[in-house]
């Protein structure tokens, strides 16, 4: 990072009294990838300053300086070119802009969401051999389920991590745009259906933050509300043994049920996930009847299947929608899978 | 009668008295309203046997001055409706915390949200951005109308007619709940299958070809109609920025409306461009309405960037300073607006280097746009500054916008962005910009040049109390919400938990009612102007001693110019005062003049009833209106009475008329 510890105690200063009223997640985050993104706000607007206060101290100045009343200022109607200073006001702000143009290249690559963490917390390298936690996201409408593939259970409207692990979230969603958004860890990324992103962080304090959706994503959006926990490592291995001693799992059945629109829904645990169930909802094939997008993809991508693929739409059967209790919406129109398989379903 | 249902569905497709939100009291308040003060205003026009001169004098004229009163007109009208969706959002969340869940359903505030960002651009903005460059710039460039005077009406109609639209959706149907981008798979047939989105789509296809066509028109105009002797380099600053603009108005706007297209199709036909399923993307539509929607945030701010370079070279009396550099930095920015869409979706994770590319190209928009602002501030140096209303608009304006452009550099910073992205921060970050640079500059032209075209000028004291409610109000009404941005709170949210931010909003609504005590201050400005007028009058053509050719002329001068002006400077009209120009007396001749028509109102009405019979499926409307509006095409091409001659003899007595005036005043 260019120069940040010689700025910040300076410009932190200037956010003060912010801080002061209230409690500015954004400027006092507790995971190492919101405070490299909060150390980078301040020093832009930093490096900014410096050309915006002289910019409106001279318009003041000039203002009060050449007002008509005041005969004794000098006035040069004709007056207006001179070379130095067209210089020196493009020459201005191209250095600043060249300043910070750099100090975004470099920052932009450290912080992109898809690359593994190096580091905890300033001067703590990521321990060798340390393997991410991953946690798979998937946006709902209007709730958030987590899936946790290495513990092997699931949550609705809940995360947990344990403080000082480097956390690998997988996000997608199940219908519309949303954004996954823990101010108090890291930046936001979108959720998007049938695409996955990735954002990798770390929390470094304990405690309880609020997570969100932070894309307008339709009536139940503004429920879209969840808490994270970061959690020391023995409490981690609590939760999840909590979250193991629920009667609940998560079956595809259950998955489909639980897709269906549904507002401000309370935490849900559930002990065991369907295998493959994360890569089903973002291959938009949870239903056994239904063609994934990669085997789309593929097939399209050896010529396609020509009129009889344009012809290939399926539905739910009634049979499969009464026994899930869905029969009073809709029914979804998709490509058909070329092999059914109802083991998938029943699992 | 088996068959009468389907006959109901065939003509009136999914039309049914649901529709009309009986349930929805404030709804209904606001139709009752609207409904009193529409029969008033009807009625009047109608008891004062107005309708006649409406109909000749206004609403067919191809007179250029007279379409950008009405296109102003139109625009201050939707402001009104804007904000009062403004206001109902801050008041819903300065209410609605922990058990209280405000006054507003999500569908209700979800309209709302909707609303206000597609009326205050599409509809405030533009036609108020429109309106201005329609008086002024072929009155700049010494010309007596535009290319395509009949084309400029045609424009206007459209524009009007989409806004009939938008209007129409508050009391028949709904809008659309989907944010002012209607992305995708939220807009898409699946998740929205009300006819809010075709009102969203419809409105602004009907406009979008007002839009387009008028900036054809201006361009045109400007590249073929400048008075001899006026070089690209000796074009007022604000003729620049209408160039820019109208190139980045033809440039952009056709991306708009194929991807409305696009989405109509998915809507309509089952396409699937932008589903989630069978192969659609909706990231497609997010980077194709960005194409647009980012030149489209320049298009507004160039011209108020025009007409503050007016306003201070006039009122500091003393050339622009770096008028070259002001060009340059212009075009720079016209180039550049189209290589930082991508800003808008950092989040939508593309890889670092595409963010940084973008966030970059955003950062260099800062440089030329830092240069125009040194470059007004040179200009009130050594200058002999008057204080006047759009002299204050335009210092408000320079404070303002640079905290705003600031805050925009920030969330070019892609990892910056990430935590502010959505946010309360970027709102307050638009609003200052759009506010502080897009509005402040059309009031500053409106108070600037309202004198042109009325023959008085507005009255100063209402025009200070507007001045400064507004600038206080923007200060108190965004400010909070940068704060909160910062405190991880994000856009559209119809209630919350913690009450801790509550005094934020209480505050930013405080802000938003002082605002309005701003907007009722400009409207009071114009009544007590009006009846006022006598005393500020100003019959000289030139009230603020100006420098361009638009202040060489009578208030409103009725054919432009008697002679087509010759130019041979920047400043022209300064320089012709400073030469002791002497108005021509004699030796006038017939002036070639469009003639008005009524095909314009005619086609933009048959557009909306077409609009109209899609959004609600009833196909045969829908082919019957279309292929009215070709018919009627067809037979406006036959009118070949298009033009007329103003004889000499009525320039002659115009011109004398003018020529007693000025020497009353001597």
């Amino acid at each position: 990072m260019l120069s940040i510890t010689r700025f910040r105690g300076l410009i932190l200063i200037a956010a003060l009294p912010l801080l002061a009223g209230c409690n500015a997640v954004l400027l006092s985050p507790s995971g190492d990838v919101a405070l490299q993104q909060r150390n980078l706000i301040i020093i832009s607007t930093g490096l900014m300053l410096l050309i915006i206060v002289p910019v409106i101290f001279l318009t003041f100045l000039f203002a009060w300086r050449y007002r008509a009343s005041n005969k004794e200022a000098h006035y040069d109607p004709e007056w207006n070119h001179s070379t130095m200073l067209e210089l020196l006001i493009w020459a201005a702000p191209l250095l600043i802009i060249i300043a910070l143009g750099a100090l975004t290249w470099v920052s932009t690559h450290q912080l992109d969401p898809y690359r593994p963490l190096a580091r905890l917390s300033e001067g703590r390298e990521v321990p060798a051999g340390t393997k991410p936690l991953v946690v798979e996201v998937v946006a709902l409408d209007w709730k958030w389920l987590f899936l946790y593939p290495e513990q092997g259970v699931a949550t609705v409207n809940e995360l947990a991590a344990p403080v000082d692990r480097p956390i690998q979230f997988k996000i997608t969603s199940s219908t519309v745009m949303n954004s996954f958004f823990v101010p108090a860890l890291a930046g936001q990324i979108y959720a998007m259906p049938g695409m996955q992103t990735t954002l990798h962080a770390v929390i470094n304090h304990p405690g309880e933050y609020e997570g969100l959706s932070a894309n307008y994503s339709g009536a139940g959006f503004s429920g879209m509300r969840f808490k994270f926990h970061g959690l020391d490592q023995q409490g981690f291995d609590k939760w999840v043994a909590d979250a193991r001693a629920s009667s609940a799992t998560l079956s595809r059945d259950v998955y489909l049920k639980l897709e269906q629109p549904s507002e401000r829904n309370p935490v849900q645990r559930y002990a065991s996930v369907a295998p493959g169930l994360f890569d089903a909802i973002v291959n938009r094939c949870v239903e056994g009847n239904r063609m994934c997008m990669k085997d789309a993809m593929a097939i399209d991508s050896q010529g396609g299947m020509g009129i009889p693929g344009a012809l290939n739409i399926t539905t739910l059967d009634p049979e499969t929608r009464e026994r899930l209790g869905l029969t009073g919406t809709p029914p979804r129109k998709y490509v058909g899978a070329m092999c059914t398989s109802t083991e998938g379903l029943v699992l | 009668m088996p068959d009468q249902p389907d006959l109901i569905k065939l003509f009136f497709g999914r039309l049914t008295w649901d529709a009309i939100p009986f349930h929805e009291p404030i709804l209904l308040a606001t139709f009752f309203m609207v409904a009193v003060g529409g029969i008033v205003v009807l009625g009047s026009i109608t008891y004062y046997k107005k309708w006649g001169y409406l109909w000749h004098e206004w609403f067919t004229s191809i007179d250029h001055k007279k379409i950008g009163i009405m296109y102003v007109i139109l625009g201050i009208v939707m402001l009104l409706r804007g904000f009062a969706d403004a206001i109902m959002m801050r008041l819903q969340q300065a209410v609605a915390f922990g058990d209280s869940t405000g006054y507003l359903p999500p569908h209700h505030y979800d309209q709302i949200f909707t609303a206000h960002g597609v009326i205050m651009i599409f509809f405030v903005a533009m036609p108020l951005v429109t309106g201005l460059m329609n008086y002024i710039v072929p009155l700049q460039i010494g010309a007596r109308d535009v290319a395509f005077p009949f084309l400029n009406n045609f424009s206007f109609w459209m524009t009007t007619g989409g806004v009939v639209l938008v209007m129409m959706s508050l009391f028949v149907g709904e809008f659309a709940r989907t944010g002012w981008l209607a992305y995708p798979p939220l807009s898409g047939i699946m998740q929205s299958p009300d006819v809010g989105v075709d009102y969203y789509i419809w409105a602004l296809q009907i406009a979008g070809v007002g839009t387009l066509l008028s900036g054809v028109n201006l361009l045109v105009t400007i590249v073929k109609m400048r008075a001899p002797g006026m070089t690209m380099m000796r074009m007022p600053i604000f003729t620049w920025t209408a160039l820019c603009t109208n190139v980045l108005i033809v440039a952009a706007f056709p991306v708009l409306t194929a991807v409305l297209a696009l989405l109509s199709m998915d809507r309509y036909v089952g396409t699937n461009f932008f589903t989630a399923d069978f192969g659609g993307n909706a990231m497609m539509y997010v980077n194709l309405i960005w194409i647009w929607g980012h030149p489209e945030v320049y298009i507004l701010i160039l011209p108020a960037f025009g007409i503050f370079s007016e306003v201070v070279s006039t009122f500091c009396r003393k050339r622009l300073f770096g008028y070259a550099s002001m060009v340059y930095a212009t075009v720079v920015i016209t180039v550049l607006s189209y290589l930082v869409w991508l800003h808008h979706f950092f989040t939508m994770g593309s890889g670092a280097s595409v963010n940084s590319f973008f966030g970059i190209t955003t950062m260099i928009i800062s440089i030329p746009t830092g240069a125009k602002i040194f470059n007004w501030l040179f200009t009130m140096y050594r200058g002999r500054i008057r204080f006047e209303v759009p002299m204050l608009w335009t210092l408000g304006f320079m404070v303002t916008f640079v905290i705003g452009g600031m805050t925009g550099v920030l969330l070019a910073v892609p990892p910056a962005d990430f935590a502010l992205h959505n946010s309360l921060f970027l709102i307050a970050h638009f609003h200052n910009v759009i506010i502080g640079g897009v509005l402040f500059g059309l009031m500053a032209g409106i108070t600037y040049w309202f004198p042109k075209a009325f023959g008085y000028k507005l009255d100063p004291f209402w025009g200070k109390c507007s001045f400064w409610f507004w600038l206080v109000g923007f200060y108190v009404a965004f400010m909070p919400l940068y704060v909160l941005g910062l405190m991880g709170v994000t856009r559209r949210v119809n209630h919350f938990e913690d009450m801790s931010l509550q005094i934020w909003f209480q505050i930013a609504a405080f802000g938003a009612l002082l605002i309005a005590c701003g907007i009722a201050s400009f409207i009071i400005q114009l009544v007590v102007s009006y009846r006022r007028r006598d005393q500020l009058r100003d019959d000289s053509g030139d009230p603020w001693d100006g420098r361009t050719l638009e202040w060489s002329t009578s208030s409103p001068p009725p054919n432009n110019f008697a002679f087509t002006p010759r130019v041979h400077d920047l400043d022209a009209w300064w320089q012709m005062k400073q030469h002791g120009y002497e108005r021509p007396q004699q030796g006038f001749i017939p002036i070639h003049m469009p003639k008005n028509t009524w095909a314009g109102v005619v086609l933009a009405a048959i557009s909306v009833v077409m609009g109209f019979a899609l959004i609600w499926h009833m196909w045969p409307l829908a082919v019957l209106s279309f292929a009215a509006l070709i018919l009627v095409s067809i037979i406006h091409t036959f009118n070949y009475k298009r033009d007329y001659y103003v004889p000499a003899a009525e320039v002659v007595s115009v011109e004398d008329a003018r020529t007693r005036l000025l020497a009353k005043h001597v």
